[in-house]
């Protein structure tokens, strides 16, 4: 059980881990892991990553997850949010693009545009 | 099974739907035998008729015998747009069997049912607890196929 | 060193490159000269932008602005009016090209402004988004009258059909002294094409949590119930993992924050049976019977479960109360017009280049919905009907797109908004098969518990299955409507009452479908 005083702990650092501020965290990797998601392949894309980063130790990306963002026909559709940088939704991922994204636009810093379809300005 | 069921809830009435999910779900056939209906009544001391009244209210269970996996197409209008009746006719070639029957070998048994609420991507079918979108001819052939291999 | 006013970067991509970006650079560069401007605008070539426009991407310096999928055609323009007469031309723009682009219209979210965000499966991070701050407003600085009075001020209404006002709702269960009052919520989302609490649950269950625990502090309840479909396998897991890191964080349970206010939450799974959505048929579904709508009154707010005060609200609905509480009531009715305020989530289906889902303000128009956020129709194919509100919905032409979705502008449909669903169909859709699958929809879903509505949609169902044959007559096309006009005015409960609003409203505007199709 946590006291209210903790509560507000909780909350300044999950903002704020959020913002990646948080130490050593470069890139944020978000899966959508909706039944929508799931159904065309989420569970492939987010194994993926979790194999493709951990095999380059790439130790500041985190990986994570979330619901539907409302484009159910694009899924699996997974953020890549890079400090300082708008965040880029990319959509019908499979585990090649997944390869793509990791060497162009995690590491390299180029954003793979042909799989872009939105993006946080 | 049934003790270490039953072991999980009071024996009241709110918790037979609960528990015949349970049966059903740890039944290798998926179903509601007469032995279970009689060993619920039993434990909640609810009527046999009462049981049977409640398994056949809902489309989730059934007192037949199923194969290992269930597979789930919704008929509901989104997915009847999308051409579920062609997914439907498609199934039935692959498994041969019809809507409400078991495959020979006991490895599906073919039902429909009502909006699954993923119709962003219709037509879809539930296989056990796993859903599959933007169904085509070709995609529920390679669906099967993959289950039928990993057996 | 040569000073220029302006600098010009050419983003040299794949994709600029399939676009003809070497070309694009000479005729560019000729343009300047032609204009004798080559001395003041500098052209660079560079990588990739790093913005996500198509095909040929220019940024321009010193304003900083960015131009996207540039044609050579299109240089003329630009140099006239950019680089002679310092306009940028608008229509080249990526913000303007970014507008054609998906809207998730998250700054206007209530409801799902997390989902897509936040992960669900971590209560950090709702904590993080402002979560469980409205509940500790309350449970510290608020009375449960207070919060009524809130919620009844915010002008929220029922997002599970009816739109019956929410606090009024709980102001009739509130003074009822009793030695048990439950919340119970309606999460058996079975409308067809109807998902939005599906993402609501999975994407942020705990904004339900909250919500619920808002609403039992409200009323006086210390139990919770949530009725889920047995189908959504994926939110029953996140719910239980919610509930047992609320439970763990002190957020649910015995005394909440050191107050007197406790609260459990529990999950029951249906076992698949649409009627189960009507209140009083899931009540009778968690007391373990066949899920038979029961009579009102009295209503489930003075006998409910166990024959005790019990509040029915929808996913969606309480997921708005957390926003009202934290934020005000007022916040809340800058959304929407005045008798509908706040926002609805909408699951777009059918025959449009972006199935999905969005969140608008009430009373945005079809239109809208559909072009602004479904991406329009699929490219090449003409709009003929929507179907609104799932089964229990209208089929409606084009011409009435227009119409505003709230409770007031839809008056005789308001029950479609709850719903939410809007299935788009295209001009080679066949109308009398769409409503044969709603038909056999609703006799499959029927619970046999009154006559007027097991004998009617059986009726239906055959009546349509003739006409759909080619077999029918004028006279079954009467019948049809008016067996569906007898269930509405003698069903006893929404289900018998609903079919009348596909049957009528297919046939007032495409009746002529149907009479194509008669046997004369």
């Amino acid at each position: 059980m946590k006291t209210l005083e903790e509560l507000k702990k909780i909350r300044e650092k999950a903002q704020a881990d959020m913002k990646l501020r948080s130490t050593g965290t470069r890139v944020k990797v978000i899966v959508g892991m909706g039944t929508s998601g799931i159904a065309m392949g989420a569970r492939d894309v987010m194994k993926a990553f979790l194999d493709e980063i951990g095999k380059r130790n790439l130790s500041d990306v985190q990986i994570t997850q979330t619901g539907e963002k409302g484009l159910t026909s694009m899924e699996p559709v997974v953020d890549i949010v890079i400090e300082g940088k708008s965040a880029v939704t990319y959509g019908e991922m499979t585990p090649e693009k997944v390869l793509k994204v990791i060497e162009e636009h995690i590491i390299n810093g180029n954003v793979v545009n042909e799989f872009v379809v939105a993006v946080d300005k | 099974m049934y003790e270490k069921i039953f072991a999980k809830y009071e024996p009241t009435k709110d918790n037979l739907i609960y528990i015949l999910h349970d049966i059903q779900d740890e039944h290798p056939q998926h179903y509601l035998s007469e032995d279970a209906v009689q060993r619920v009544s039993e434990y909640l001391n609810v009527p046999v008729n009462h049981i049977y009244g409640v398994i056949t209210f809902y489309t989730m269970y059934s007192t037949k015998p199923r194969g290992n996996n269930i597979i789930r197409l919704c008929e509901s209008p989104p997915c009847y747009l999308k051409g579920s009746d062609n997914i439907y006719k498609k199934l039935k070639t692959v498994l041969g069997v019809k809507a409400g029957e078991t495959t020979a070998d006991g490895l599906f048994t073919l039902e429909f049912c009502a909006c699954l609420g993923v119709c962003g991507n219709a037509p879809v079918m539930m296989i056990n607890d796993d859903v599959y979108g933007n169904l085509t001819e070709e995609s529920v052939v390679t669906i099967i196929e993959k289950i039928r291999g990993g057996k | 060193m040569k000073y220029y006013r302006s600098h010009v970067l050419i983003g040299i991509s794949d994709a600029a490159l399939q676009a003809g970006v070497k070309e694009f650079e000479t005729a560019l560069r000729n343009e300047l000269a032609k204009k004798n401007l080559q001395d003041e605008i500098n052209i660079l070539e560079t990588g990739p932008l790093g913005f996500f426009g198509k095909g040929i991407c220019l940024t321009v310096y010193p304003e900083n602005i960015q131009y996207t999928d540039v044609k050579i055609e299109d240089i003329a323009e630009l140099v006239e009016s950019h680089f002679l007469k310092g306009r940028p031309v608008k229509r080249l723009l990526f913000e303007e090209a970014l507008k054609g682009q998906v809207n998730f219209n998250y700054a206007n979210r209530i409801v799902l402004k997390n989902s897509g965000i936040i992960d669900p499966e971590n209560i950090e991070e709702y904590i993080g988004a402002g979560g469980y701050e409205a509940l500790e407003k309350a449970l510290l600085k608020m009375q449960p009258n207070d919060v009524i009075a809130e919620v009844k001020k915010s002008g929220l209404r029922g997002r599970g059909g009816a739109g019956f006002p929410t606090g009024l709702k709980w102001s009739f269960t509130a003074p009822i002294d009793a030695d048990q009052k439950y919340i119970v919520i309606n999460a058996d989302e079975g409308e067809p094409g109807t998902f939005k609490d599906r993402l609501i649950m999975e994407g942020d269950p705990h904004i339900l949590l909250e919500g619920i625990a808002l609403a039992a502090y409200a009323v006086g309840a210390t139990k919770a119930i949530i009725y889920i479909r047995g189908e959504y396998k994926l939110c029953i897991e996140r719910l239980r993992k919610a509930i047992a890191q609320a439970v763990e964080y002190g957020i649910l349970g015995d005394k909440i924050f050191g107050t007197e206010f406790s609260l459990a939450i529990d999950i029951k799974v249906g076992a698949g049976a649409y009627v189960c959505g009507e209140e009083t048929a899931l009540i009778e579904s968690l007391e373990g019977n066949r899920g038979n709508p029961r009579w009102k009154p009295p209503f489930p707010g003075v006998k409910g479960v166990w024959q005790k005060p019990t509040v029915v609200n929808n996913v969606e609905t309480i997921a708005n109360v957390p926003f009202i509480i934290r934020n005000g009531a007022d916040a809340f009715l800058q959304h929407g017009p005045a008798k509908s305020s706040g926002t609805k989530v909408y699951t777009l289906m059918g025959d449009i280049a972006r199935p999905g889902l969005c969140e608008v303000d009430m009373g945005t128009s079809l239109r809208t919905i559909i072009n602004e956020f479904g991406g329009g129709m699929k490219k090449g194919i003409k709009f003929k009907a929507a179907l609104v509100g799932g089964a229990a919905g209208v089929f409606l032409p084009d011409r009435m797109l227009d119409v505003n979705m709230d409770f007031e502008s839809l008056k005789e449909y308001a029950a479609v908004l709850g719903s939410g669903a809007v299935l788009v169909m295209n001009e080679n859709t066949d109308i009398v098969d769409m409503l044969w699958s709603v038909l056999r929809f609703f006799r499959h879903e029927s619970c046999g518990k009154c006559s007027p509505c097991k004998l009617g949609t059986a009726l239906l169902y055959d009546l349509i299955s003739k006409i759909k044959k080619g077999e029918g007559t004028m006279a079954d096309l009467d019948q049809m409507v008016m067996v569906a006009e007898m269930m509405q005015q003698t069903s006893f409960c929404a289900l018998g009452q609903s079919p009348i609003m596909p049957i009528k409203s297919a046939l007032d505007n495409f009746r002529y479908e149907f009479e194509a199709r008669l046997n004369k």
